[in-house]
């Protein structure tokens, strides 16, 4: 019954998404409002219609109905409710439902805004959104479907079918398969949701694009509309990530946040293009240039999105991440197809009317950095895309399978990161539309100077490489300019209107969130960066087998082995947890629990590492469970980790400037009120 | 004569017993020196398991892969370690064994020529067509002449953001869309 | 306003629309990569080595030194298993494996080889030695034959016919040595 309610939620979904497509088409071409009122209200229904189905879906996890199929594979008696409704996203057939809801959700909600000045970009955003949507549906219609059930033959056979088969009986399973435990961790619960929103939030830039190409309406009105849902797309997107290395580092036990795996970079691709996107636009708002290129940006990120979504499910590369292998690939390969011609084929079609309005006038300017900025993050998409795609063609030319690892990546990108990072240094203090290295000069060498204190003091304290050199002294460099811009906005607002420096910061911040708010993601790179270093050059680990009371030291750490305490747990695991004491310099500063949970059912370990963490380092601690545990003797592998919490505050700053940057403005009128400053009166026109 | 005798006998006693102890002693120090196959440290281990990846699970570095058969492949590191083999040797091996996938990043021969090739190509190309586009736009301190009344840009001068020619702040976003409308409905 | 024009509108300056070249070279890489895609899924599609197709040719060099090539084979069954002494399930058709082959020993008609997926030499003449293996068996150098035959795992049996046509796979342990027979025989008698 419910499923039969949630099935038909989606068959109607696809169905309303069909009309709608082509009630706005039709308005469109025909100039009728009322047919593509009629498609705007075809995508608003779609909301609620997906929202029964995905409910449907999350009663039918959270009873326990392990008769359907997709049911019986996440969930199973011993898992708590909270963890049942997040299994939803835990399987392919779920997570396709889940992806839609959130879909339908942000294309509803751009429906529901003011369309006056842009009436002619409605119909196209309701006609891709609603394509994009149609097809993730039918992907559940007609191959994942969640809500089908287990029924037994008359030949003792079980088959899977979502109406019953001629002369069989509902088969249903004692209990159910479980979620994964490698799912069942907090950070892996929020971080696929705040992924397939980055995901799913970046169509509305897109449609609106695609909207600009087929109107003609060539200008930056489309990025104007979409600026802040690009910039919450990418704070999603870049959430998700940030998460996702959390959660690799505090679970999978290697000591790692981030291992360059396929399906990592899948995700990771869509946000280059993203934030080179950002980036770009501001281009074409000042200076009306670059229009082609921000089109390519903004087609590429769709599409990375969509492929990336495509290489996870397709099973065309196998990874840790990756979902089992299903008939859906040749769908995916099919929509891809379609979304790349066709979005090429339109921006060939209006080449010529996105010419710039503008010149470049000075290699030094900040139009000329951003542009630099945007051939880095190129770069790092072509070597990210092309170690992915790589080993696919050689495995079909030559039949040898290959591994492209963290060796490639790192050596490749590392260049132009550290570009990167410069020009967010220098970037900031070039003026638009005309620098040269003279102006550019006076204002660099003071933070420049002051800046190099950091390495020194790396040099000091013992660091001989001249990487970490170089990246301490980029770090340094970046937070000097952004702080200087800090300081110089505050102290001039404070001069001019008498505030006092906190509340003209506040003010500061306020009036150019874009501005300001950009500036603070960029001290969150810094502090990230310095995380980075320290974690990827500097740190250290060794193993070894002890016996109970036996000691392993690493550096200036040492650990004692105390006790093993076995136990079961009521959600299922069986759980061997070590009691370790560590000494720091021959001074005690506390104790650590690594542990291995055994999870009975789906026969699946977990490591759950000790760790102590500080703002020097972390001292991370695995059972390594592959060798026998007991008290009499149990295999340890410790890691030191200089500096990685700098990498995750440095990702909360990050996530805090996003907001800035993102945070609507108050009412105009209002602004204009409040703002003191002279603008010209549309009176004095 | 019995005095010559006494002598053989001591010399032959003695160069016996030299020889026989330099016998056992240089035999001893042979045998001392196989005697002791050294146990590598799990370090030793991890330090080459580090470098090479499960032929099994994909993307998985073997010194952290879980499986039976990695462990059994960590021990056969440790095996030839013990046996004296150098790092390269047993990289070699496990090359010849296992096949390509083994290693971190493919071996530079034939198509795999591409795999390096390729991104500094794209990106050296990539260069070359933005400097060629900044040669088209470059121009001396632009004149720009109005074209288009549709981007008229209302610059607000705003100490606070000092340094930067033009803001985007709201009044102006505004008066411009009005602007905007107004010579759209001429 | 004067219609003479300025110092060179902007217009004229920029790199010409559309550039012949850059399209091609874009569209030639966009239908490259669909291309790619293509194939790369039909080959995930596609699963191992399908039966009735002509099975690839392999050289096995066994534990004991010598080489073994499949084409040399021809005119006889042969029984491909691909096995691994860590593969818990692969233990449970060894024996069976061993008393099939002692079976068709003596006619001459028939040769069992096992290939070693992944795994190391003590191990693996361990493995031997417990389920008594006579036939030949040898690693599988480089990944190279069950890459190949496009295996997914062991315990998985190819049988392949007297012409080297590809007859019979089983991806999972063989139950009984009824099971091999039935398999074979078939072949045999042709």
């Amino acid at each position: 019954m419910i499923a039969g309610i949630g099935f038909g939620a989606l068959v109607i979904t696809l169905l309303v998404s069909l009309y709608g497509i082509g009630a706005a088409v039709f308005g469109a071409r025909n100039n009728d409002r009322r047919w593509v009122e009629s498609g705007r209200l075809a995508m608003l229904l779609t909301f609620p219609l997906i929202t029964i189905s995905a409910l449907s879906l999350i009663y039918m996890l959270v009873t326990g109905r392990f008769e359907y199929e997709f049911v019986s594979s996440v969930t199973s008696r011993s898992m708590p409710v909270y963890l049942r409704i997040t299994s939803l996203w835990g399987g392919q057939a779920g997570s396709l439902v889940f992806w839609s809801w959130l879909l339908s959700a942000f294309a509803s909600a751009v429906t529901l805004r003011k369309w006056d000045r842009d009436q002619e970009f409605l119909p196209w955003v309701i006609v891709v959104s609603l394509a994009t949507l149609a097809f993730f549906v039918s992907l559940n219609v007609f191959f994942e479907n969640p809500f089908r059930s287990f029924w037994r033959l008359p030949s003792g056979d079980i088959t899977i079918a979502m109406t019953r088969p001629q002369l069989a009986s509902l088969f249903v399973p004692r209990d159910g398969r479980g979620l994964n435990p490698l799912l069942r961790h907090p950070g892996m619960i929020i971080h696929p949701p705040m992924l397939y929103l980055g995901f799913v939030s970046f169509v509305i830039p897109y449609a609106f694009a695609i909207a600009a190409l087929i109107t003609g309406r060539t200008d930056d009105r489309w990025i104007r509309v979409t600026r802040r849902w690009s910039l919450v797309a990418w704070l999603f997107l870049s959430l998700g990530l940030i998460l996702g290395g959390r959660w690799a580092y505090d679970v999978l036990g290697w000591g790692g946040y981030w291992g360059w795996d396929p399906v990592e970079i899948a995700a990771f691709m869509p946000w280059l293009t993203g934030t080179a996107f950002l980036h770009s636009v501001m281009i074409q708002e000042k200076r009306g240039i670059l229009k082609r290129w921000n089109m390519v940006l903004i087609i590429l990120t769709y599409s990375l999105v969509i492929f990336g979504t495509f290489l996870t499910r397709s099973g065309v590369l196998s990874s840790v991440h990756a979902f089992a292998q299903s008939a859906i690939g040749p769908l995916f390969f099919a929509f891809i197809g379609l979304t790349l011609i066709a979005s090429l084929a339109l921006l060939f079609n209006r080449w010529d009317e996105l010419k710039s309005e503008g010149v470049m006038s000075s290699l030094l300017s900040r139009e000329a950095l951003f542009l630099l900025n945007n051939l880095l993050f190129m770069g790092i998409l072509v070597v990210c895309f092309w170690g992915v795609i790589f080993p696919l063609i050689s495995e079909l030319v030559t039949g040898q399978k290959i591994t492209v690892g963290p060796p490639f990546y790192e050596r490749a990108t590392a260049p132009l990161f550290a570009g990167l990072l410069f020009l967010m240094g220098i970037a900031p203090l070039a003026a638009w539309r005309y620098s040269t290295f003279k102006t550019l000069g006076r204002a660099v060498w003071k933070p420049f100077v002051v800046s190099l204190i950091a390495p020194l003091i790396a040099f000091i304290s013992g660091i001989r490489g001249p990487a970490p050199l170089l990246g301490f002294w980029l770090a340094a460099f970046v937070a000097c300019v952004t702080l200087y811009e800090f300081w110089r906005g505050a102290v001039a607002r404070h001069n001019r209107s008498g505030e006092s420096f906190p509340i003209a910061l506040w003010h500061l911040a306020g009036r150019n969130r874009r501005r300001y708010g950009g500036y603070i993601i960029h001290l969150g790179v810094v502090l990230m960066a310095i995380g980075i270093i320290g974690i990827e050059i500097f740190q250290t680990e060794t193993q070894g087998t002890l016996a109970q009371g036996g000691q392993i030291s690493l550096e200036e750490y040492t650990l004692t082995y105390k006790s093993l305490a076995v136990f079961e747990t009521e959600d299922g695991r069986n759980v061997a947890r070590a009691a370790i004491s560590v000494d720091k310099n021959g001074n005690y500063v506390g104790d650590l629990h690594p542990r291995r949970d055994y999870y009975v059912e789906s026969q699946q370990p977990m490591t759950i590492p000790g760790v102590r963490s500080t703002w020097e380092d972390d001292l991370y601690v695995i059972l390594v469970d592959w060798q026998p545990l007991s008290s009499q003797s149990a295999t340890f592998k410790v890691y030191k980790n200089p500096l990685v919490n700098w990498l995750w505050l440095g990702g909360f700053i990050f996530i805090l400037g996003t907001l800035v940057a993102a945070w609507p403005k108050r009412d105009p009128q209002e602004a204009l009120l409040h703002s003191g400053r002279r603008v010209y009166s549309p009176t004095q026109a | 004569m019995k005095f010559t005798k006494r002598i053989h006998t001591h010399y032959l006693i003695t160069i016996t017993i030299v020889l026989f102890s330099s016998a056992v002693i240089w035999l001893g120090t042979a045998y001392a020196q196989d005697d002791s196959p050294r146990i590598p440290s799990d370090d030793e281990v991890n330090a080459i398991a580090k470098k090479m990846y499960c032929p099994v699970c994909e993307n998985t570095p073997l010194d952290v892969c879980p499986t039976q058969a990695c462990t059994e492949w960590r021990g056969l590191i440790s095996e030839k370690l013990s046996l004296g083999w150098s790092e390269d040797q047993i990289i070699d091996f496990f090359l010849e064994q296992y096949g390509d996938r083994v290693l971190a990043m493919p071996p530079a021969r034939g198509l795999n020529w591409l795999m390096y090739i390729i991104p500094p190509l794209v990106f050296i190309a990539g260069a070359i067509i933005l400097f060629k586009a900044f040669s088209t736009w470059k121009k001396p301190l632009p004149v720009t002449p109005i074209q288009d009344t549709k981007n008229v840009k209302i610059t607000v001068s705003d100490p606070s953001t000092e340094g930067d020619p033009s803001t985007e702040g709201d009044p102006s976003d505004e008066y411009t869309q009005r602007l905007e409308e107004k010579l759209r409905k001429m | 306003m004067s219609s003479q024009p300025q110092e060179a509108p902007p217009q004229d300056a920029q790199a010409p629309s559309r550039p012949r070249w850059g399209w091609i070279l874009v569209w030639a890489a966009l239908l490259g990569l669909l291309t790619l895609l293509f194939f790369g899924l039909q080959r995930t599609q596609q699963g191992p080595v399908e039966i009735g197709n002509k099975a690839p040719d392999f050289d096995l060099t066994t534990f004991d030194g010598q080489v073994i090539r499949l084409a040399e084979l021809k005119g006889k069954v042969v029984v491909l298993n691909f096995w691994a002494s860590w593969c818990k399930p692969c233990e449970r058709e060894a024996a069976d494996l061993e008393a099939a082959w002692l079976h068709y020993q003596p006619s001459g008609d028939v040769v069992f080889l096992g290939v070693d997926w992944t795994d190391t030499e003590k191990k693996a003449e361990q493995y031997l030695t417990k389920f008594g293996i006579t036939y030949p068996n040898g690693p599988d150098l480089g990944t190279r034959i069950s890459q190949a035959y496009r295996t997914t795992g062991v315990p998985e049996t190819y049988i392949i016919d007297r012409d080297g046509i590809l007859a019979y796979v089983k991806f999972s342990p063989f139950l009984s040595i009824d099971e091999i027979k039935s398999a074979i025989d078939p072949l045999v008698e042709y």
